[in-house]
């Protein structure tokens, strides 16, 4: 049965993923402003505010702690709006995906060009962050330009999780339970806005298994001029969460929508 | 050899059989209607075609390949317009071509250069800019038309094509769906106008509850299933005289609201009965839809 079939990997999802790409550059600066600011407002609000009332965090100035986190939640936020919202109007409202699979494609290439499409937004978003990050002297090490390549990969991970969601969804309020309950803590204890050694030991450990956890353990030493330890352990399960989570919405999409 | 082959086809819902074995042939350049009320089961049997939904028995060779196993190679040469206008609103008339054609692979200078083409058999030449919005229902219909045939396919689905157009709007896609056959194209629509079916399909079935009930040309399944003469009566006392007169005059008695239909193969005695009363008549020849409320029922269908 193709039901549990694994999703098939073809190049088909190109022409998709660039439909979304000319619907994208209609909107482009509102769009790219509309990244930047709500990763800013956090950034300068909490890194400068909050930070002028705290001592050094992790050994760095907290403005400078901050930022690391800030790429990725905004990366991770980048993908998972733009797999949310983004996908169920293309899916259930607009019925932009039946045209497409009325044409030769099937659905595993349109879900595939939406993961895809989710990531390259998030990418944008990532690399946005990183750009005002050198610009306002956050860090200096070029091997900060390493997170361009870790960007990629939270944006696949976010991007695949938030696709099972919206595999599920009935409507758009549905996604508020993805956002109270997974997006906003993951937020809190995954090392964002403080250490994950702050946290009590019970909730260390459920941070340990939370994908933003490892995307910012690459992230911040790189911003911080220091390569990371594990880094292939994290990248590894990144690249878990994004699998797993492509192949679970495969199949709920599928069941959804090929009855 | 048929451009569509279906065997046997089932499919259901939930214990519901919504299609319970379905077997017809399309040849090339035939127009095929599959006409039927609400729920009987048209547009399931179109997406079983397509391989957008997999049967659970029976066999469809679409375009000679198996589906679903190889629908999206058959699609290749298929297009399809469907119930539900599903262009895509964040693009321009001329936008949503280009961004179609590419799903089909074709290279960028193969699709800029049949969208004029395109846009001039839609009737929406003036209109390559516009936002899809600002478009009439009519004019949506026709780029969605226009849309389906950006493959230059060999055999077009079309899901009820003309529901919800005026008159007018409906008229021309008429007139486009002919220049098409004229082009030697295949087409499959279904369809609950039986205008529509008597106009453009050589053939057509009749479905009810899943199934084919008959199949034939219009004038075929006119003369099979119906009295070639139809008398409706209204007015006051219509109840009455059916149920005192009419029976014996005609061969089948309908009630319907206030009006009675009769059919009759010898419309004469009705007529002399009718022309000493005081009710009001239409004689007409029967037609499809005759047939087709014969057959499938007076009561709606929701």
């Amino acid at each position: 049965m193709r039901a549990f079939a694994l999703p098939s990997i073809s190049l088909r999802c190109v022409p998709v993923w660039r439909r979304n790409l000319l619907v994208w550059r209609k909107l482009a600066v509102p769009s790219l402003l509309g990244n930047l600011a709500d990763p800013l407002i956090y950034v300068l609000g909490l890194g400068y505010g909050l930070g002028s009332m705290l001592p050094q965090v992790g050994g760095v100035p907290y403005i400078a702690f901050l930022a690391a986190g800030m790429v990725c939640s905004s990366t991770m936020n980048s993908a998972t709006f733009e797999a949310m919202y983004s996908a169920f109007s293309r899916m259930h409202v607009q019925r932009t995906w039946e045209a497409i699979m009325m044409a030769p494609l099937d659905l595993d290439d349109v879900v595939l060009a939406e993961l895809v499409w989710a990531a390259s937004k998030s990418i944008l978003s990532g690399a946005a962050i990183l750009a005002v990050i050198w610009l306002l002297g956050l860090t200096h090490s070029f091997l900060s330009l390493w997170v361009l390549a870790l960007v990629p990969l939270v944006g696949l991970a976010f991007g695949a999780l938030a696709l099972v969601v919206t595999a599920m969804a009935k409507s758009y309020d549905f996604f508020m339970y993805y956002f109270t309950l997974v997006v906003t803590p993951m937020s809190l204890l995954c090392g964002v806005f403080f250490p994950v050694d702050q946290l009590p030991t019970a909730f260390r450990a459920v941070a340990a298994f939370l994908p933003l956890t490892h995307a910012v353990a690459i992230a911040r030493p790189l911003l911080l001029g220091e390569i990371p330890g594990n880094a292939a352990l994290h990248a590894l399960v990144l690249l878990a969460y994004a699998a797993a989570g492509f192949y679970a919405a495969s199949v709920l999409f599928r069941r959804r929508l090929l009855k | 050899m048929a451009v569509l082959a279906v065997d046997n086809l089932c499919k259901s819902y939930g214990g519901e059989e919504v299609v319970a074995g379905v077997s017809f042939r399309i040849a090339p350049g035939e127009c095929f209607g599959l006409l039927g009320p609400n729920g009987a089961g048209k547009t399931t049997t179109l997406r079983l075609c397509l391989g957008l939904v997999d049967p659970d028995g029976g066999s469809i060779e679409l375009m000679q390949r198996r589906v679903p196993g190889e629908a999206r190679p058959a699609r290749l040469h298929v297009g399809v317009v469907p119930q539900m206008d599903n262009l895509d609103p964040d693009f321009t008339v001329e936008e949503n071509l280009l961004v179609y054609g590419r799903y089909f692979g074709l290279p960028e200078r193969t699709i800029r250069e049949r969208i004029p083409r395109l846009l001039e058999f839609a009737g929406l030449a003036a209109r390559a800019a516009s936002r899809i919005q600002t478009l009439s229902g009519g004019m949506k219909r026709r780029l969605t038309l226009a849309r389906a045939l950006v493959n230059d396919p060999e055999l077009i689905f079309m899901d009820e094509p003309t529901t919800g157009l005026d008159p007018q709007a409906r008229h021309l896609i008429w007139e486009r769906l002919k220049q098409l056959l004229a082009q030697g194209k295949t087409i499959v629509l279904t369809t609950h106008f039986m205008e529509e079916a008597e106009r453009l399909c050589v053939r057509l079935a009749i479905m009810d509850r899943g199934r084919f009930i008959t199949e034939g040309s219009p004038r075929e399944l006119i003369a099979r299933h119906i009295e070639p003469h139809v008398l409706e009566v209204h007015g006051d006392g219509v109840a009455g005289w059916a149920r005192d007169e009419a029976g014996p005059l005609a061969s089948r008695v309908e009630k319907s609201g206030d009006t009675v239909f009769c059919y009759a193969a010898d419309p004469a005695p009705l007529l002399a009965n009718l022309s000493r009363k005081d009710l009001r008549y239409l004689h007409r020849p029967a037609d499809l839809e005759d047939v087709f409320l014969k057959l499938t029922g007076r009561e709606l269908r929701d």
